[in-house]
């Protein structure tokens, strides 16, 4: 508890003034017997980029798919923008879903559709706009995740992981979204592809105003472009803080995360470009 | 209009000649009045030589947004009219950037005449059925060779799959073949009974089910239910393996997919459909027989006396001798769509499709030509 209480102090300096676009509170989630969250506690401020890690099966996917209103939810409250998806009527309950927008870890493109179309279909179904103004959006949403203006007439299965990913995210932004949810999504891709994409969601972050929330398992992806980060253990959020708060935390999975073989070469490197 | 009606729709605010200031939120929300505000800037600007648009009392803004101001400033500067935002907040600067117009030249959409698409789509659909045959033949002989081998080596066959999809494939059919074939024969009864009262013939009415059901219906409905509910399972099985690369995974462990998935359940299907055939002619007696004497007045003793002197075995055994040709045309065309499925669910939907269909057609064409062979053999 101690832990949360030091983290939270020191982002809240920065983050008091900010608005809260996820509350999450005392957060129950089960399957059958099992808890996958135990009275789980998480805020996500306005313009910042959260990482949220966790090991696998700990339920970082549960706690995303929970606040996207597509696993039923045992107690607690969940508010984004400060509405409670669960209460609210169908006509608002869109409303709230069209201020988001979400990559899914595999695309979760429409396979029978192009991307263009893909991208549109967002716009066609909540927006009364012209065909023109359309396809002009959507191939603006497909530059400016940087894919070739002809990947706009290809199929799903005509791109490559790193496209898909792209033509995806294109899609998640096709309403222009307040609030971006983005499941691993540097998964799949190779060390320069990946990096790429973050520097890609960094950019888009900062010129769109985006808030996001980030699943990931790509210590890369941690330490470039996320503002604070969230750890995921036993149900509930064990730390969330700046990566340097984290990092320093005694916690012994956090330490095992960063510090173990694979992270722990990259916490050195980051302390050398620091002492440099 | 949605719910989310906005707070601040977009405005266009003229004030005086070569001056305007845009209010209220530019973004994807406002939808129609987004492009119908940007029109105005256009038709405003053109009775000017030059154009100031203040952008301070904008409230709201998005890459939608951003485009259509961009789009406007630039169809103005095209009529020579120069244009200059001003007073841009500094938060919309990056997004009037990253939205900057450009024209993205979509690829020209090919039209052709309606007459020429027909004609394309029948010349590639000839050749396409051709191109299936020489694939159905092809694919039997690579069946057969697959079968070869696994005879030569019988611990390579899979008894445990032909087993679980015989269930599938036989055991739980057989309740809605019995169904559906005692309504069939019930029906037969009637109408005979009821067409050839007029002639005092209704006792024909038994030889008339006895050598339609046996010799044609009981495994012309049988192949038909079975194309249509495990046809369509197989390939949507071995689509969906296809889609998700369990094939490719088979391939590069050096085994086959014919030899691992599409044997057993071709075989499946040819051990099954004789079964389900013999239950389905039975079913359609007794239906037969059931509606003789209800609706006929004909015993069911004199049912089974009169069906002795109608049909002979080989009335039964025409009808049995074609099921498990019926069945290998079914599997196999299902298993080669299942094999022709692409990466999209689009695909799956239709080779599923097409699978079903090819072999309801075919049964239908390969009961003809049975009919021509036996008839030709005085069978």
């Amino acid at each position: 508890m101690t832990l949360i209480d030091t983290a939270l102090s020191q982002t809240q300096l920065s983050s008091q003034d900010s608005e809260v676009i996820i509350r999450v509170r005392d957060l129950v989630v089960g399957f059958g017997e099992k808890l996958v969250m135990n009275q789980l506690n998480l805020d996500v401020y306005r313009g910042e980029v959260l990482g949220f890690v966790g090991g696998s099966g700990q339920g970082k996917s549960v706690l995303t798919r929970a606040i996207l209103g597509l696993v039923p939810i045992r107690a607690g409250s969940i508010e984004v923008f400060g509405q409670n998806r669960n209460a609210l009527d169908p006509a608002h309950r869109r409303a709230l879903e069209q201020r988001w927008g979400v990559l899914f870890q595999n695309g979760a493109l429409f396979s029978g559709l192009t991307v263009k179309q893909n991208i549109q279909m967002p716009m066609r179904e909540m927006r009364q706009i012209s065909q023109k103004l359309m396809d002009e959006l959507a191939m603006l949403k497909i530059e400016l995740v940087g894919l070739s203006i002809d990947a706009a007439d290809k199929f799903p299965s005509e791109l490559s992981g790193g496209m898909v990913k792209r033509a995806a995210l294109a899609r998640a932004l096709a309403l222009d979204p307040e609030l971006l949810f983005l499941d691993e999504p540097t998964s799949g891709l190779d060390p320069i592809g990946a990096a790429e994409f973050d520097e890609l969601i960094s950019t888009l972050q900062h010129s769109l105003g985006l808030t996001v929330f980030m699943v990931t398992h790509d210590l890369d992806s941690l330490y470039s472009i996320c503002d604070r980060v969230a750890a995921l253990a036993e149900g509930k959020v064990i730390a969330q803080g700046p990566l340097k708060n984290l990092l320093e935390s005694p916690h012994p999975w956090l330490k095992a995360y960063f510090h173990g073989v694979r992270g722990g070469r990259l916490t050195s490197t980051v302390g050398d470009y620091r002492n440099s | 209009m949605s719910v989310e009606s906005l707070t601040y729709p977009p405005e266009v605010l003229v004030a005086g000649v070569g001056r305007m200031s845009l209010a209220g939120d530019w973004t994807l929300a406002a939808s129609r009045l987004l492009e119908i505000n940007a029109q105005k800037i256009v038709e405003h600007g053109r009775r000017a030589t030059s154009l100031i648009i203040d952008l301070q009392a904008v409230s709201h803004l998005d890459t939608a947004g951003a485009w259509v101001i961009n789009r406007a400033q630039q169809e103005l500067t095209q009529a020579r009219i120069s244009v200059s935002l001003e007073r841009i907040r500094p938060e919309y600067e990056a997004m009037l950037r990253e939205a900057a117009y450009r024209d993205f030249h979509p690829p020209p959409s090919k039209r052709s005449p309606l007459i020429y698409d027909l004609l394309v789509d029948l010349g590639a659909s000839v050749v396409g059925a051709f191109h299936d045959f020489y694939r159905g033949v092809a694919f039997l002989g690579e069946f057969v060779s697959t079968l070869a081998y696994v005879a030569a080596n019988p611990k390579h066959f899979r008894f445990t799959a032909l087993v679980s999809h015989i269930e599938s494939v036989g055991l739980r059919s057989a309740p809605i073949i019995i169904l559906i074939n005692i309504l069939v024969g019930a029906i037969v009864a009637q109408q005979g009974i009821f067409q050839l009262e007029r002639f005092g013939a209704s006792s024909l009415a038994v030889d008339l089910i006895g050598i339609l059901v046996l010799r044609e219906l009981g495994v012309l409905l049988t192949s038909i239910m079975i194309a249509g509910r495990s046809g369509s399972a197989i390939t949507a099985e071995i689509g969906s393996m296809k889609m998700r690369e369990e094939i490719d995974a088979l391939r590069v462990m050096g085994l086959s997919a014919n030899e691992v998935l599409i044997a057993p359940r071709v075989l499946a299907l040819v051990c099954a459909l004789p079964i389900l055939t013999f239950i389905a002619d039975m079913s359609a007696l007794l239906g037969g027989r059931v509606v003789a004497w209800g609706y006929g007045d004909i015993s069911p003793v004199a049912f089974l006396s009169l069906l002795k002197a109608a049909i002979a075995f080989r009335t039964f055994a025409v009808g049995l001798i074609k099921a498990p040709f019926m069945a290998l045309v079914i599997g196999l065309i299902a298993a080669m769509d299942g094999l022709a499925t692409e990466g999209s669910a689009e695909s799956l939907g239709r080779q599923v499709t097409s699978s079903v269909v090819k072999s309801i057609f075919m049964v239908i064409v390969l009961d003809g030509l049975f009919a021509m062979f036996f008839a030709a053999i005085n069978y």
